[in-house]
């Protein structure tokens, strides 16, 4: 089955429908699917539920389905970067659920691994838990949090043999293995696709079967805050 | 006179042990690398990287590799890379020995409010409350008062809460306070700060 696409807006054909849930990938810009939301945008696809842990910034990344009023509602831990977002949310345009961010990440995994719901103590006695089930463990709360099962995961790596298994490169890691696991199809976008047998069987970060769908091709990789030390603090 | 950030950072990085694996927050935490002298400290970014670096120099930064304030860092050779699920995993399962965190506000009884303010400022817990649940100590390093001069270590938190009961120990720039049974104990006092000076900025219940 072939599984390398020729553009993004082909790798999505036929996937997108108004409403449904996607998992993205990426944390703040860092390993975020810049190609697959540059088509998502232009497809036009509306009332989106997105599972991410952040929203880009105004202008890129999610932040560009914000601006053009895509996005219904953000399933997130973090979204303190973006004007845009903070308007919509705060008129009521947008919907917020915020997620704590390893309850999140852990929402993904367990959908893509067909686990329904996990107890977590994470925001026992929060906001958080407000609604949620509490069972007592050895004494302890905890709070159940239910799998995400998404209808699209969109993620990022860095390289991808044509079979999809892959590897990722640093802390452009984050979510996308996760949000790659817990969608019904996923679509990734990768820097570099090579013939099977290249990667190192043993260092394969996410293997080929949750990956249905690949595209290659150019990353802006904007970086959201540039720190550096100068050389004579060395 | 109080303890300035880097002062705060410095009292901060004396509660670290050889061999920790720790967790810091955004702002004064970031500073507590500045100050663990020879102590064997492993940093953890829940973003995904245990082994966290220094900033880079000017025109090595990297795109691929940040933390989790989103600033550009570097990897040392001990560095490991994982995903958010694995990340959270060490965090809530215990295995991080502590996280040295900011703060709007500090009850008496350990509850910690650092996540939003509403209807003024809505961004969200990020890993705040994943962490003050499951990591080993948590460590609070804030300044005393608000800008407004209102104490922020209070008898029960005005904001939605991060956490219920989960500080060990508060730092600010007047001194250091436990949180013990039936309210918070005089640690330690910053340089001519007198005690009166401290419990006359506290709204919290303080114990002997």
């Amino acid at each position: 089955m072939k599984k390398v696409y020729g553009s993004a807006a082909e790798a999505l054909d036929g996937l997108l429908e108004d409403k449904m849930l996607i998992a993205a990938g990426g944390f703040g810009l860092c390993g975020i699917p810049e190609l697959l939301i540059d088509a998502i945008v232009e497809s036009g696809v509306k009332d989106l539920t997105i599972a991410s842990n952040n929203c880009g910034v105004d202008g890129f990344g999610l932040g560009k389905l914000l601006d053009t009023k895509q996005i219904k509602k953000m399933m997130s831990s973090y979204v303190g970067e973006n004007a845009e977002f903070m308007r919509q949310y705060l008129s009521g345009e947008l919907e917020l659920e915020f997620n704590p961010q390893g309850t999140l990440a852990e929402r993904m995994r367990a959908g893509g691994c067909g686990i329904p719901g996990f107890y977590t103590k994470t925001g026992v006695g929060t906001q958080i838990a407000e609604g949620k089930e509490v069972k007592q463990f050895g004494g302890e709360d905890y709070i159940l949090e239910e799998g995400i099962f998404a209808d699209l995961s969109i993620v990022k790596a860095w390289k991808a043999d044509t079979t999809g298994n892959c590897v990722f490169r640093k802390t452009a890691r984050n979510f996308n293995p996760p949000a790659a696991m817990c969608g019904k199809i996923c679509v990734m976008e990768v820097e570099e696709i090579v013939e099977p047998g290249e990667l190192d069987p043993d260092h394969i970060h996410l293997p080929g079967i949750f990956v249905h769908r690949i595209i290659k091709g150019e990353h802006e990789k904007r970086i959201e805050k540039v720190t550096t030390r100068s050389r004579e603090e060395a | 006179m109080p303890w300035d950030r880097n002062q705060m950072a410095a009292r901060a990085a004396e509660e670290l042990e050889d061999g920790m694996y720790v967790n810091l927050g955004i702002g004064i935490p970031t500073l507590v690398a500045n100050y663990v002298g020879d102590k064997e400290i492993t940093l953890q970014s829940e973003n995904g990287m245990l082994g966290m670096g220094p900033f880079p120099y000017e025109g090595e930064e990297d795109p691929d590799l940040i933390n989790a304030g989103k600033q550009t860092i570097t990897e040392l050779p001990k560095t490991a890379y994982f995903d958010s699920a694995m990340s959270f995993g060490m965090i809530r399962g215990g295995k991080i020995a502590a996280a040295i965190l900011g703060a709007m506000e500090v009850a008496e009884n350990g509850d910690l409010a650092n996540w939003m303010i509403p209807g003024k400022l809505v961004k969200g817990m990020g890993g705040a409350m994943d962490l003050v649940a499951g990591v080993g100590r948590v460590v609070v390093v804030m300044d005393h008062t608000n800008k407004h001069g209102e104490s922020k270590v209070l008898k029960a938190c005005t904001l939605p809460l991060t956490g219920t009961g989960v500080v060990d120990r508060i730092i600010t720039n007047l001194g250091v306070l436990d949180v013990v049974e039936g309210g918070l104990k005089i640690v330690e006092l910053a340089d001519g700060v007198t005690e009166d000076e401290l419990r006359a900025a506290t709204e919290a219940t303080i114990v002997n």
